[in-house]
């Protein structure tokens, strides 16, 4: 009877989930509210189903009571969010919010069958930064000075970095975490924040050449901190993100083209500099032919993906430990294995739903400062993502980040949450 | 009413601190009905704006689906501008009163406003292009690679797959059971092999680490390709699924020929089909017995010294090729001499090279000789001195384009066979090397890769020994074709060999073939391994010459001459093989 549920559940999983997806793209065919909302409120049904059968399928495996008091606590934590931001955040992007919680439901359940500590752990985080965020609207109102900081946040952000770079411990390579007493932090994901607005502001009021040096010889000063420190996901996020602002706020596909072609000589001349450029390409290019040492994380990561194929194996009923680190930048090879490739797909169409509508509010933003600022941060949660899963899949050379929301790790999840709620906050006070 | 309507309307405006939106139009897709209906009552309250007009502006897009949005991204960028025409033709008043009320905050005019959200959507493009390149190379690679990378050893998902899946059968070409999975009652599976030691080293074993076929399809064998009905009822009701069947291109009768023939020996014995590569047999003796493989397990290891019957010498074994090595030695002569027809050699018995004598086999005086009767007759002198001549870095590259030094085409583990031969070589090295001695390694497969080219008109043919995999009733679910590796040699050089071959049993050291109603050609070799001791005994061959269907490599270690010992093995198969 057990077995019969786990493997049936295996199946409706993959249905719901496709369902809602299906809705994140087809919700705003009808500009109907009413039918709009109904929408929403069958994705959020759809939500505490998958999260049912998720902690049922694990309970009915570990027979775990700490699960059940888990689940308990996060059926609270949707049903209060969902509640209290509906309030604070008046008529927020009910999308966004609903793919939010639908990601952040991927990576307890993901973090639960991995190792339930971890899963206290981020769900412990990601409750209080939803808390924390909700002053976000408060400040946006209040700070009119918000959008004349640039210099400001450009300061903080090289400053916070060196200090990392100084001080840093290194992990996995990169040198990009600071402990506070056994608990670590890194900078760099709040440096992301503070550096978009950064450039947003400094460009919001002007863009021409002279704006555009300044602005470039002080991002490029984030870059080469962040190359330095081997963060190198993090450097190329970075690089794209004013690429993209630049060209936005300039309306000159001439940076564009440059920066593009500048960035590919910079990548060229960092694979050659740097020996741990040219190991990560080799693994990229050749993981079987070293396949015990460089290779081993991301060959492990496709077996993983590859037995698990299009239906995966069943939540629980994978290998998913034999994968290097992965709890946070594997851990879609984990949901892929368990889940299978269905689920993994819609996973990336609800996070590429998320950019989508961060992109749309962007647009919609009428002061250049808040549009800048939406877009930014659409950009650097799109591109970690691209970064993030095209790393894992081989498609391109795992560059170290992790997967927004769903990747363990406190500092990714607060700085996501707080991305999400500035850009929910930016949406509402345009109204 | 409207006056108070106008009133708070403005106080909206400006309290909401924008400036007037000047648009009249939306440039993106995405308007919710919020935004709309805001900006068409506005406008409309201004008295600026009719209804229609705005709605049908509004409506069209609003009701476009973010998906149709990104494949229509032409029509769409169509309709914004038709749009935007129709808005400003309509509306050129629109823009004058609308400005009057426009707040001074942001001087930018309506065209940046409007270019700032191109911008956005060239960007949205981009990343939404590079995600659906993501999406497609994951949904390639689950497709198509998936099955071959997963069938790794690394890979510890597939023992997995083993509590859920009952292994497969392995079976030779015409059905015979060579492995399967026999569960007792109580679920306990142990893997069995009707034929003990026969097919061990081929087949492979399932205990103490898999090894052969058991090995490389691995996955295949659990992975079950039954009826999709029939697997998910199995699922939900807790019964194992049946894995497939790995259909081999192993000839029974062929592999107990060679086994028996090979008897007390050490050695090897490979049969192929050089037309399509399959190999038909793989014996490596000593063996032992798989079904037993754990309990004798200790003294398989201890042994391995003097034994080594965990060795499959056909692929890992390295001999020094002996006198089919002439056949190398011959090919370089003809490349590099056009009129070697015309060769000559007086042969005494012997040769001496710098103070190192090669003798003949048994002291033999060949007498006058031509290349075709030195080759049928195996002499060392004639051959010591043709190697004395030749270009040594010609040579090197002819031997690394008939693969020494080189990765084999063969679907399991081996060893790389080696030639190392230079020009810092000293001439006594350079002899010894013509003859198949010297420093120069190759394994039994490697040696019936050879002279299955030269059988197959010079192109070598990819060997493989897994025929088809069928699931477990019987359908056909992937099927292996032959495919080719490449040219080792033309065909024209490989006709010329053959030829001498033929000489080799009707005129020469490998008699104990001639005779027979099949022509069969081949190269004996007697290739001593230490000073003194016996030698090991060759063969590589093939027939019919002139229409080959199978190619032998044997090698009997340390028994003595090709002739005597390799020759009649060749001989017991060839027979078996025509007498059908």
């Amino acid at each position: 009877m057990e077995n019969l549920v786990i493997e049936l559940a295996r199946y409706i999983i993959i249905i719901l989930l496709t369902i809602y997806t299906l809705y994140c793209f087809t919700v705003f065919r009808s500009s109907d509210r009413k039918r709009q909302a109904k929408k929403f409120n069958k994705q959020i049904a759809l939500l505490y189903v998958i999260h049912f059968i998720c902690y049922l399928v694990l309970f009915l495996e570990t027979k775990n009571m700490q699960l059940l008091i888990l689940y308990m606590f996060q059926i609270a934590f949707f049903a209060i969010v969902l509640s209290v931001y509906k309030v604070v955040y008046r008529n927020l992007s009910r999308l966004v919010l609903n793919n939010m919680l639908m990601l952040l439901m991927f990576s307890f359940v993901m973090l639960t069958r991995l190792s339930i500590s971890l899963a206290i752990k981020q769900f412990i985080i990601a409750s209080v930064s939803l808390m924390v965020c909700l002053i976000v609207p408060l400040i946006i109102d209040k700070a009119k000075q918000l959008e004349n900081l640039g210099l400001l946040y450009a300061v903080v952000g090289i400053g916070l970095l060196l200090v990392v770079l100084v001080f840093g411990r290194t992990q996995y390579g990169a040198t990009n975490w600071l402990y506070f007493g056994g608990v670590g932090v890194q900078p760099s994901e709040f440096v992301k924040i503070l550096y978009v607005f950064f450039i947003a502001s400094l460009l919001s009021r002007n863009y021409d050449f002279r704006q555009i040096m300044k602005v470039s010889v002080l991002a490029g000063a984030h870059v080469i901190l962040l190359v330095l420190e081997k963060d190198l996901g993090g450097a190329l996020i970075f690089f794209i993100t004013y690429l993209m602002m630049i060209y936005v706020a300039s309306h000159n596909p001439l940076y564009l083209f440059a920066g593009l072609g500048g960035g590919s000589v910079a990548a060229a001349v960092a694979y050659k500099l740097f020996s741990h450029v040219r190991v990560r390409v080799m693994a990229w290019k050749d993981p079987w032919g070293h396949i015990d040492k460089e290779g081993y994380q991301i060959t492990q990561s496709l077996f993983a993906i590859g037995t698990g194929g299009w239906f995966g194996l069943g939540l629980g009923k994978g290998l998913p430990s034999s994968i290097p680190v992965v709890e946070s930048d594997f851990v879609f090879s984990a949901i892929s294995e368990e889940f299978g490739g269905i689920v993994a797909f819609c996973i990336v169409l609800i996070c590429l739903s998320c950019f989508i509508m961060f992109i749309n509010i962007a647009m919609k933003m009428k002061r250049n400062f808040y549009k800048l600022t939406a877009l930014g941060l659409g950009i650097v949660y799109g591109f970690q993502i691209f970064l993030t899963i095209g790393g894992v899949t081989k498609f391109i050379p795992s560059t170290g980040v992790t997967l927004p929301l769903i990747s363990y790790g406190g500092s990714s999840v607060l700085s996501t949450i707080i991305i999400f709620c500035i850009i929910q906050g930016l949406y509402v006070r345009n109204k | 009413m409207i006056g108070s309507g106008k009133k708070k309307q403005n106080k909206k405006i400006s309290a909401n601190d924008k400036r007037k939106s000047t648009r009249a139009y939306s440039t993106d897709g995405f308007m919710d009905e919020d935004y709309s209906s805001y900006l068409k009552k506005s406008l409309e309250d201004e008295g600026i704006f009719s209804s229609e007009e705005n709605g049908e502006a509004n409506t069209t897009q609003g009701r476009q689906s973010q998906k149709r949005y990104t494949s229509n991204k032409q029509n769409q960028k169509r309709q914004n501008r038709k749009e935007q025409n129709v808005a400003k033709q309509d509306n050129r008043n629109v823009k004058v009163s609308v400005r009057k009320m426009q707040t001074t905050e942001e001087p930018q005019p309506m065209e940046r406003k409007r270019g700032a959200n191109r911008e956005i959507l060239v960007v949205t493009y981009i990343f939404i292009g590079l995600f659906v390149l993501l999406l497609a190379n994951y949904t390639h690679f689950l497709f198509a690679d998936s099955k071959t990378v997963i069938n790794n050893t690394y890979n510890k998902r597939q023992d997995l797959l083993a509590e859920r899946v009952i292994r497969g059968q392995i079976l030779g070409k015409n059905g015979e059971v060579l492995a399967q999975t026999v569960e007792d009652d109580e679920g306990n599976s142990k893997r069995v092999y009707p034929y003990k030691d026969l097919f061990v080293h081929v087949v492979g074993r399932f205990d103490k680490g898999k090894t052969g076929i058991e090995l490389s399809e691995n996955f295949n064998l659990l992975t079950s390709n039954a009826n999709p009905i029939e697997k998910i009822v199995n699922e939900l009701s807790e019964k194992k699924n049946v894995g497939d069947n790995i259909v081999t291109t192993l000839d029974v009768e062929l592999q107990k020929v060679a086994y028996n023939a090979l008897g007390n020996h050490k050695g090897a014995v490979v049969v192929m089909e050089p037309s399509t590569g399959k190999i038909l047999a793989m014996v490596s003796k000593p063996d032992y017995d798989p079904n037993r493989v754990t309990s004798i397990w200790e003294d398989l290891i201890e042994d391995s010294e003097k034994n080594s019957a965990l060795i499959n010498r056909a692929t890992q074994g390295l001999y020094p090729p002996g006198s089919t090595f002439k056949i190398v030695t011959a090919l370089e002569y003809m490349r590099e001499n056009e009129k070697y027809k015309k060769f000559e050699y007086t042969c005494d018995g012997s040769i001496t090279i710098n103070d190192m004598k090669i003798k003949c086999y048994n002291n033999k005086v060949h007498g006058h000789l031509d290349l075709k009767t030195a080759f049928a007759k195996s002499c060392n002198a004639t051959f010591a001195s043709i190697g004395t001549k030749l270009s040594k870095t010609a040579w090197l590259n002819t031997c690394d384009s008939l693969l020494f030094n080189m990765d084999l085409p063969l679907p399991f583990p081996y060893k790389k066979s080696s030639y190392t031969l230079d020009t810092s070589s000293s001439d006594q090295l350079v002899a010894q090397t013509a003859i198949g001695q010297g420093n120069t390694l190759i394994t039994p497969i490697h040696n019936a890769l050879l002279v299955s080219a030269i059988a197959n008109g010079g192109t070598l043919m990819k060997p493989y020994v897994v025929d088809h995999i069928e699931n477990y009733v019987g359908d056909v679910v992937s099927k292996n074709m032959p495919s080719t590796y490449g040219s080792l040699m033309s065909s024209k050089e490989a006709d010329v060999l053959a030829d001498m071959m033929i000489d080799v049993v009707n005129n020469g050291t490998a008699y104990k073939l001639s005779g027979k109603k099949y022509q069969a050609a081949g190269k004996t070799g007697s290739a001593e391994f230490d000073s003194g001791s016996s030698s090991h005994a060759w063969f590589v061959g093939f027939a019919p010459a002139d229409n080959p269907e199978i190619a032998v490599s044997i090698i009997v270690e340390g028994a003595g001459t090709g002739s005597d010992y390799a020759v009649p093995i060749a001989k017991k198969i060839m027979d078996t093989y025509f007498s059908r």
